[in-house]
């Protein structure tokens, strides 16, 4: 066994972000095993896709490029990944947590019989083996995880890890075929939306959030002002939600998304841990609230206790004024 | 048609948790420490509506863990779940997520005719996600992740809607499938009181893993996942800064300088 894996997971002929920070952290650790890093590349008219997955430091690229692939659906992508991976045994297979991510990695390791860590926040080489750390009871607790016995299967959070960076590396990639045939995949997508409107919360690198300090719907007009001039996505906490005061989707928190922006702005928001349970990895934390003794004050860097009806605007003025 | 609803009991949402030489405890505030873990619940409600609207014959709960399960179970049964079995076994304890998709599995085949398992989307307790797509391995089923509705079912196929990061996916498949719920799916109902009263005196069957054909390795020794080691959140470091002004046209000057030294806008 030997090497190390990545899942290059593409749409529309782009490297996904989250397998650009798959790619950059697998990029480590291949370096300190002393191993080759591979990038697994597959989809309809990939070409591309390879040569960008050299560019951001694979050393080799196996793909596949058939129209049965296109929509990454895991009963086409999970066997071919199976079938490379008992050729080839690699010692550590690495994708981003994504949606099909995780589909992936949990069935990758379900047919290996490998041991599979998923989410994870941090990687640390021990030998061998890759310590990781994962969070735990809903973000709660952390805890130190690890596989024990055979080829790692590790699944990695977004935006916990850097993107690769392009390193002007070019190869020519191992293209295989497909092993099941369009006929034998059991199930097919008949229909695709796409995510439309605003930032999407997991990809953010900055959120405006709102709680039950704004009082009702309206009040997120000046929350969502504010996001709009920081090109941030709108959070809120399960308490607004619940109010009915926004959609649900926007919901930060155990019982929602889980977020890790480089700025947070927690806006009417006292911070239960439910709450931190899904915003506390974010770098940099602002609280605005008007009860000094409010819980996301020991969380937040920089607080200002006051009134968000007047605080936001007086920020949304001084950001546009710094942005230009 | 069978219809089964795998699921956990974990702790509660508003516990609060402490470490000590690496095991977990935790109490509660509202004195109920252990739930039916909140994702699975969307999972359970689906179920009941399977019967209720798609002709499902029974909806069968079950759950694995140790004999204080059989709460979570009651709860199931309680919001309207026909049957509920307990899976328990000492040799059970400590199997990682592909030995517990055996047991699981093991316990869907043992129920028979089933053509949906649902199951929540993580539990809040380890939050891996990994069941799903283990499961309808090890069943040989197709699963179907992240589904936020069910358009229909029937004559073999169903069609169910995925929310996956770049937008909502319809995808069509053959039964059998293994579902993993969020939760747009649906609004779990409240048990109701003759519910919680029939609950409260039905017995629960235990299978134990004589009583299943488990194909493959499970329980603490045939783990390849070391999860051991489990510690508190190190406190974030240094204080909070409070920005204080003349004026919050001043406030808001100062921090968006901060917020630009930070290097983080």
């Amino acid at each position: 066994m030997s090497g190390v894996w990545v899942f290059v997971e593409n749409r529309n002929g782009e490297i996904s972000p989250i397998a650009r920070e798959a790619i950059g952290a697998a990029r480590i650790i291949a370096d300190e095993l002393v191993e080759d890093l591979t990038g697994l590349v597959f989809g309809e008219d990939v070409g591309d896709v390879a040569d960008a997955a050299f560019d951001l430091g694979c050393d080799e690229v196996i793909g596949a490029d058939d129209a049965t692939l296109k929509d990454g659906l895991v009963e086409a992508v999970g066997p071919l990944f199976v079938a490379l991976a008992t050729e080839h045994e690699p010692d550590v297979i690495i994708a981003g947590a994504s949606t099909r991510g995780r589909d992936l990695t949990s069935w990758v390791a379900a047919d290996l019989d490998a041991g599979l860590v998923s989410d994870c926040v941090s990687l640390e080489v021990d030998g061998e083996t890759i310590k990781t750390t994962r969070p735990v009871y809903a973000g709660k607790l952390l805890s130190k995880v690890f596989v024990t016995d055979g080829p790692q299967v590790i699944s990695l959070r977004g935006r916990a890890f850097a993107p690769a960076e392009s390193t002007g590396g070019s190869g020519t990639a191992d293209w295989v075929d497909p092993v099941v045939a369009e006929e034998d995949i059991p199930s097919k997508v008949v229909g695709f939306e796409e995510k439309s409107g605003g930032v999407s919360l997991v990809d953010a690198s900055i959120i405006v959030s709102g709680g039950r300090g704004v009082g009702g719907p309206e009040g997120f007009d000046p929350v969502r002002e504010l996001a709009a001039v920081l090109g941030a996505a709108v959070g809120a906490s399960r308490a607004a939600v619940d109010a009915g005061w926004i959609p649900y989707e926007h919901q930060v928190g155990q019982t929602g998304k889980t977020v890790s922006p480089d700025l947070y702005i927690a806006c009417g928001i006292s911070g239960a841990i439910q709450h931190q349970a899904g915003m506390r990895t974010s770098k940099v934390i602002v609280a605005i609230n008007k009860d000094a003794e409010a819980p996301i004050f020991k969380l937040a860097r920089y607080g200002i206790v006051g009134d968000l009806f007047e605080v936001l605007p007086a920020l949304n003025e001084a950001f546009s004024e710094r942005l230009g | 048609m069978n219809v089964v609803v795998c699921v956990k009991q974990t702790p509660s949402t508003t516990a609060n948790f402490s470490v000590d030489n690496g095991t977990v405890s935790w109490e509660d505030p509202g004195g109920k420490p252990n739930i039916v873990n909140p994702w699975d619940e969307y999972a359970v409600e689906e179920a009941i509506r399977l019967m209720e609207n798609h002709g499902a014959s029974d909806a069968i709960a079950i759950s694995m863990g140790e004999a204080s399960s059989s709460e979570a179970l009651k709860t199931c049964l309680a919001m309207g779940c026909t049957e509920a079995i307990l899976v328990s076994d000492e040799a059970f304890a400590g199997s990682d997520s592909l030995g517990t998709a055996r047991i699981l599995a093991a316990a869907i085949n043992k129920v028979g005719d089933v053509q949906v398992a649902l199951f929540g989307k993580q539990a809040i307790d380890a939050d891996s996600g990994q069941t799903v797509v283990q499961v309808a391995r090890k069943l040989g089923w197709t699963p179907l992740t992240f589904v936020s509705a069910i358009k229909e079912i029937g004559d073999g196929s169903i069609t169910v809607e995925r929310l996956v990061d770049e937008g909502k996916e319809i995808v069509q498949a053959a039964l059998p499938v293994v579902i993993g719920t969020v939760k747009e799916l649906n609004e779990p109902r409240y048990p109701s009181f003759m519910g919680i009263r029939k609950a409260s005196r039905a017995t629960i069957p235990e299978w134990t893993a004589a009583d299943l054909e488990i194909d493959g390795a499970y329980g603490r020794e045939a783990s390849k996942v070391d999860w051991s080691e489990v510690y508190t959140i190190p406190a974030r470091e240094g204080e909070v800064e409070i920005i204080e002004a003349d004026s919050v046209s001043e406030q808001a000057e100062i921090l968006v300088e901060k917020l630009f030294e930070e290097k983080v806008i």
